[in-house]
């Protein structure tokens, strides 16, 4: 399974060199003064951000500090209670393409593996290339060879791979993640996380990643936010050469001193939950 | 390998005939040494032969024709509406709430209570039969349908929704699907219920029809008849199923359950 994946990897570095241009297809994000409260409860209490274009952006935090809130308003799955967001200018024309991949697959168990990445078309379904763009697509996550399957005879991973292809299929200007590769064994995360940064760099959508793990904020992205108490904590730059190794030692530091800000905040607050 | 598995798919199914037939051949010997009088049961091939009379008279094909429209027509009434307003008050929280708890205090009344009711109105017509047979089918498909379409998978429909799906299309392709199991768990009991509820009605209030016969039999103490009739209802609620089970099969093969019955088989 892995052997495949690393197949699609490299299906996926030939594909960046001609479409690191679609990067042009990506928006930035701004977010300014954003506030949710659920009842009395508030969540988010006032976010200020830019995300440059085609930016990959992870989100860290503890359980319950609000970023995977902060991801739901962003592709408008709740509505904010106070300010507001916008992507590229704000002037675009027609809904921005903006996916989300969630922790579950979330695939539909009567559809093939195949029906399930044509999903992502939306209403381009019906189009006459719709199929062989879906089949384009899951090649280029290695799962090819199982299109006609349910997705009930998949793996995890395998399962999460069909998820993002259907993210993927319909070229995506903003993509967020929910935790992707949190309900995943190591070493397939180790596998999904490589495949990310490939296809990341292939298509040049701006990416919003949400996850537990310090070690995979900074193995993947740009810039890492430290979110707390529902306000943007910490705002640090990833400058590390791409492709990244799973281990390469000059993530250790910064993933030392973002780990310790975490922790430190924990002892004082009641929730100790950080991975 | 196709060959290999119909192969162990016919020893399945011959499987399942293996009790019935076994119970038979018992009766058959018991008849015939005695000890069971055909007065009170008659052989299976006195059955069988009785059938065979009937069946040259061409009353008994007239008769299970007549009972088998009456099912079929009862249910597709009984079963249509029940499966609509499942969906209406499975997908409407306020058709929900302007019907349901009508509907089900009508549910806890027994539909055969309502034999003495429907004949002062229907006679003993065939609306009478309709009515009662579409009236115990429609509870059933109602009550699974609508509790299909609640416990769709929530995260499922979210999903619909970010991809942009029209409400028609998230109909189609995550709700209605999602619902189907519990809709056939509904379907293979309305067609339990629709052969009850066509034997009682048949029997106590009809002109034609397997129920009919059998009564008309009882009158001249022709018991074979009656056998035969009620083996007639055993084969078709069988029939029944079984045509349930496929169409189940067809429509579910994504199931697991249904993947790992495959697989065993």
């Amino acid at each position: 399974m892995s052997a495949k994946a690393l197949r699609a990897v490299d299906a996926f570095s030939e594909l960046r060199v001609e479409t690191r241009a679609a990067s042009v297809n990506a928006l930035s994000i701004t977010i300014r003064g954003l506030c949710k409260s659920f009842g009395r409860r508030e969540v988010l209490r006032g976010i200020d951000l830019h995300v440059p274009a085609g930016q990959f952006v992870a989100v860290v935090g503890r359980s319950g500090c609000g970023k995977s809130t902060l991801l739901r308003l962003l592709v408008g799955l709740d509505q904010p209670t106070q300010g507001q967001y916008w992507f590229g200018d704000g002037a675009g024309k027609g809904a921005p393409a903006v996916r989300i991949m969630f922790q579950e697959p979330r695939l539909l168990p009567w559809a093939s593996v195949l029906g399930n990445v044509e999903v992502g078309l939306g209403a381009g379904r019906r189009s006459a290339d719709a199929r062989e763009r879906a089949l384009g697509t899951l090649r280029a996550v290695g799962l090819a060879d199982r299109r006609g399957e349910w997705p009930s005879v998949l793996s995890g991973g395998q399962k999460q791979r069909v998820a993002l292809a259907r993210a993927l299929v319909s070229n995506p200007q903003v993509l967020a993640f929910d935790e992707p590769l949190g309900a995943l064994d190591a070493l397939t995360r180790i596998t999904m996380q490589a495949l990310l940064e490939r296809i990341w760099l292939a298509q040049g959508f701006t990416a919003i990643l949400v996850t537990h793990d310090v070690a995979e904020a900074v193995r993947l992205a740009d810039r890492v936010l430290v979110i707390e108490d529902g306000r943007v904590a910490h705002d640090l730059r990833v400058d590390l050469p791409r492709p990244r190794e799973a281990s390469a030692a000059a993530g250790a530091e910064l993933q030392g001193g973002i780990l310790r800000d975490l922790l430190r905040d924990a002892e004082t607050g009641d929730d100790a939950d950080v991975s | 390998m196709p060959s290999s598995k119909s192969t162990v798919n016919r020893l399945d199914g011959l499987t399942q005939w293996a009790l019935p037939l076994g119970i038979i051949t018992l009766w058959e010997v018991g008849s015939l040494a005695g000890f069971i009088p055909g007065r009170v049961l008659p052989a299976p091939t006195d059955v069988i032969a009785a059938g065979w009379k009937l069946l040259l008279g061409g009353e008994l094909v007239r008769n299970i024709w007549v009972s088998f429209w009456r099912a079929i027509v009862g249910f597709a009434i009984g079963g249509g509406i029940g499966f609509a307003l499942g969906l209406a008050n499975g997908l409407s929280r306020r058709a929900d709430r302007l019907l349901d708890s009508t509907l089900q205090m009508v549910r806890n009344i027994p539909h055969l209570a309502l034999i003495p009711l429907v004949i002062l109105w229907f006679g003993i017509d065939e609306a009478a039969k309709l009515f009662l047979v579409a009236l115990g089918v429609f509870f059933p498909i109602y009550v699974n349908t609508q509790h299909g379409i609640r416990s769709v998978d929530p995260q499922l429909i979210e999903m619909g929704r970010i991809y942009g799906m029209s409400p028609w299309t998230l109909f189609w392709r995550v709700i209605l699907p999602g619902a189907l199991p519990s809709v056939f768990v509904g379907l293979r009991y309305g067609l339990g219920i629709m052969w009850l509820t066509l034997i009682v009605a048949e029997t106590i209030a009809a002109s034609s029809g397997i129920g009919y016969m059998a009564m008309q039999a009882r009158e001249f103490l022709l018991v074979d008849v009656v056998v035969l009739s009620i083996l007639i209802y055993a084969l078709l609620g069988k029939l029944a199923d079984s045509v349930a089970r496929v169409l189940e099969r067809r429509c579910l093969a994504w199931h697991p359950a249904f993947q790992n019955r495959r697989g065993e088989a």
